[in-house]
């Protein structure tokens, strides 16, 4: 028995298991989860063509900074706003308290307009420079509004020439309220009423303060997924994880024994790098991709079921232990080589195609399976070099011929 | 233990006609039972805090005229009249009916917590069926070429075929058996696909190594036959660990996992059926024609 050789294995098994045990739970914390994980709201807008506003680039640019000014204003944790395509844009709120409110503040075209008795539009929006929400001293929700330096003249012209009638302030062709002009105002300030919440005050605020999207957007997807749901699933894929790993590491064991116990070790490394690369990749771990990691794990062990079946076949036909491990290594990895690539194949086809979820899934796959070649080969070769050299097992027996 | 596989190929290949076959009448008949991601509309989620029955539901609904809507009890053992939690399907609401809707819901049969709420608009639904489509294309037109590349044609279509078969059978059975076809089934396909054609590689492999020290004295069906019998262990042992995986998944997993791991569940055995009783066998057959009729050429040439 050579003592070193035999110290140096159980050293690094020690490590590896008192490594995984550390930094497996921060470790999976860490990785950025779904919406089907952490509850939320997922939103695709899509931007149409009316006759008064025909879409182009420039205007679904302008579009998404809108949205985004809209979403900082709702305080969320790491929200998502992405564009897809030519007219499409993804909103993903993570455990937003509210989702129908925010689905509707992102859709809103907010167009304001103030128009003097005859229905002709004077200001717009865009002459406006803050908008704020307030309580004034009657208990009444107002919005506060400041207008620029253009804004406050044609603003002073119009409530000079409306006096004794009406002006009308209209979002989206809809009247908000039609007061009666008393006096010229040339402060540049104006309130609207009629809000009944506070709440309500502040929507109408950050929708002006974002601006009026230039073009019509329509909702064309959400997807809201409460935070139970998203807790329960969280849960019960963790449960069903750590089931199938167990039954898969007492299985190895069982038909492999000793190269069974050698694979396992290898496959709590291969489950802290999949972890690890889902991180580096800025990954987002969804439902689908949790699915797509638990049957990465049972393929992992294909490749090294491949080599041990080869190495009893080389012990049968009469070699020593350690050149039967060689040849087992060399001819499998062909094997493991050739039906990976095809796998990855679909995997590609899925990350392609996919959206949101499916792309997770296909991510958690593919990257799976080039971990796995990895651990499989490389890292269960390292750690079984270096318990044959230490001599303590002589019968190929127990290496699982 | 052991018994003959390619001998008996014709055997497997009428089982296999015979599920397919079973498959596609049902697909032709009652369809298939699409989620809104296909179809488009809206869904509804709802944990009640009394239990309620379909019935009960339907009519709220009707106030709404959605009284043709999906209503369905879940998570409850079959046959049970009324349950806690709730999935209404319907078409597309706009976001002021769906408010409508959710209020009526809450007045007459009391709170609920809403689990998932989701609305999908009809185009994206047809767009999720041509994506599908062109993805599984994409995938199996890289994988005949990588085939042909390290094997021979012949390989590439019978491996294919044997994945084509998978993908049937899978429909098929969740045709038959009225499961949820949602997005998550369409990644379940693609990742059946590559298992399926994992798996049957690993056998091509071992009849390519074989035909290389291919002895006289054993028919091409016998070498084959032999090949299938040494990768058994293996094969039986991969698809162990991978059920036990999906079991996992599908036992303890949650409700949104269920009709995922229940695909995989059916694609994988299919996979590993079809790698050994179809794949092959088709293989040595078709090799085994295309030989007699090389010779058989070669002998009338000589002539």
């Amino acid at each position: 028995m050579r003592l070193g050789s035999l110290t140096k294995f159980l050293v690094v098994v020690l490590a590896i298991i008192v490594g995984f045990a550390y930094y497996i739970t921060p470790l999976a914390l860490s990785v950025k989860q779904g919406l089907d994980l952490q509850g939320g709201t997922h939103i695709v807008l899509e931007a149409v063509d009316t006759p008064e506003a025909k879409v182009d680039d420039d205007a679904v640019q302008r579009v998404v900074k809108i949205i985004e000014r809209r979403i900082n204003e709702l305080g969320l944790t790491e929200p998502i706003v992405q564009r897809q395509g030519e007219r499409r844009i993804i909103v993903e709120l993570p455990g937003v308290k509210d989702p129908d409110k925010a689905i509707e503040l992102l859709g809103k075209t907010a167009l304001l307009e103030f128009q003097d008795e005859s229905g002709a539009t004077v200001l717009t929006g865009t002459d406006l420079k803050d908008a704020k929400a307030q309580i004034d001293q009657s208990k009444r929700n107002l919005v506060a509004l400041e207008f620029s330096d253009i804004g406050t003249k044609k603003f002073a012209d119009l409530t000079a020439k409306s006096i004794g009638k009406h002006i009308s302030i209209v979002l989206d062709k809809q009247v908000l309220t039609s007061p009666v002009v008393e006096e010229a105002i040339p402060g540049g300030k104006a309130v609207i009423t009629g809000s009944r919440t506070i709440e309500e005050a502040q929507r109408l605020a950050i929708l002006l303060r974002s601006g009026s999207l230039p073009v019509k957007v329509d909702v064309v997807e959400t997807r809201t997924v409460g935070p139970t749901l998203g807790q329960d699933a969280r849960d019960k894929s963790v449960n069903a994880f750590a089931i199938s790993s167990v039954a898969i590491f007492l299985f190895m064991i069982l038909f492999y024994r000793v190269s069974g116990v050698v694979a396992d070790i290898a496959l709590l490394v291969y489950i802290i790098l999949q972890l690890l690369s889902l991180k580096l990749l800025d990954a987002t771990l969804t439902l689908p991709g949790i699915a797509g990691i638990i049957l990465s794990v049972g393929m992992a062990v294909d490749a090294n079921v491949l080599i041990f079946e080869r190495f009893k076949e080389e012990i049968r036909a009469g070699k020593t232990m350690r050149a039967a491990m060689d040849s087992g290594f060399a001819r499998a990895f062909g094997t493991i080589f050739d039906s990976n690539i095809t796998t990855l194949f679909g995997g590609a086809a899925l990350f392609i195609l996919g959206s949101g979820p499916i792309k997770g899934f296909a991510v958690t796959l593919g990257v799976g399976i080039i971990i796995s070649m990895f651990t499989a080969i490389t890292v269960t070769r390292f750690l079984l070099k270096m318990i044959m050299q230490a001599n303590v097992i002589k019968s190929s027996k127990l290496f699982g011929a | 233990m052991k018994f003959d596989i390619v001998r008996r190929r014709y055997w497997w290949f009428v089982i296999s006609a015979l599920v397919i076959i079973s498959g596609l009448i049902s697909m032709v008949m009652q369809g298939f039972n699409l989620s809104i991601d296909f179809t488009g509309g809206t869904l509804f989620d709802l944990k009640f805090a009394q239990p309620v029955s379909v019935a009960q539901v339907r009519e709220v609904l009707q106030d709404y005229n959605l009284e043709n809507s999906t209503i369905q009890l879940a998570g409850t053992s079959t046959g049970a009249e009324t349950a806690t939690n709730v999935f209404i399907r319907t078409k597309v609401l706009t976001d002021d009916e769906r408010k409508a809707v959710q209020a009526g819901l809450s007045q007459r049969l009391g709170s609920y917590e809403a689990l998932r709420i989701e609305k999908v608009g009809a185009t994206i639904g047809s767009e999720l069926t041509r994506q599908a489509l062109i993805a599984l294309a994409l995938a199996s037109v890289l994988m005949i070429v990588y085939i042909t590349f390290r094997f021979e044609f012949r390989f590439a279509v019978c491996g294919i075929l044997a994945l084509l078969h998978d993908v049937l059978v899978t429909l098929g059975t969740f045709s038959l058996l009225q499961k949820e076809v949602d997005a998550s089934f369409v990644a379940a396909l693609l990742t059946i696909i590559g298992y399926s054609i994992n798996d049957t590689i690993v056998i091509f492999d071992r009849i390519r190594e074989n035909l290389k020290t291919f002895r006289k004295n054993e028919s091409l069906f016998e070498m084959v036959d032999r090949s299938i019998w040494q990768t058994m262990t293996r094969s039986i042992y991969t698809v162990m660990t991978v059920l036990f995986s999906l079991l996992a998944l599908l036992l303890f997993g949650g409700e949104s996992t269920k009709n995922f791991a229940l695909a995989m569940l059916i694609g994988v055995a299919s996979g590993s059926y079809s790698t050994i009783f179809i794949a092959s066998p088709l293989w040595v057959t078709w090799r085994e024609f295309s030989d007699r009729r090389r010779i058989a050429t070669k002998v009338k040439g000589v002539k």
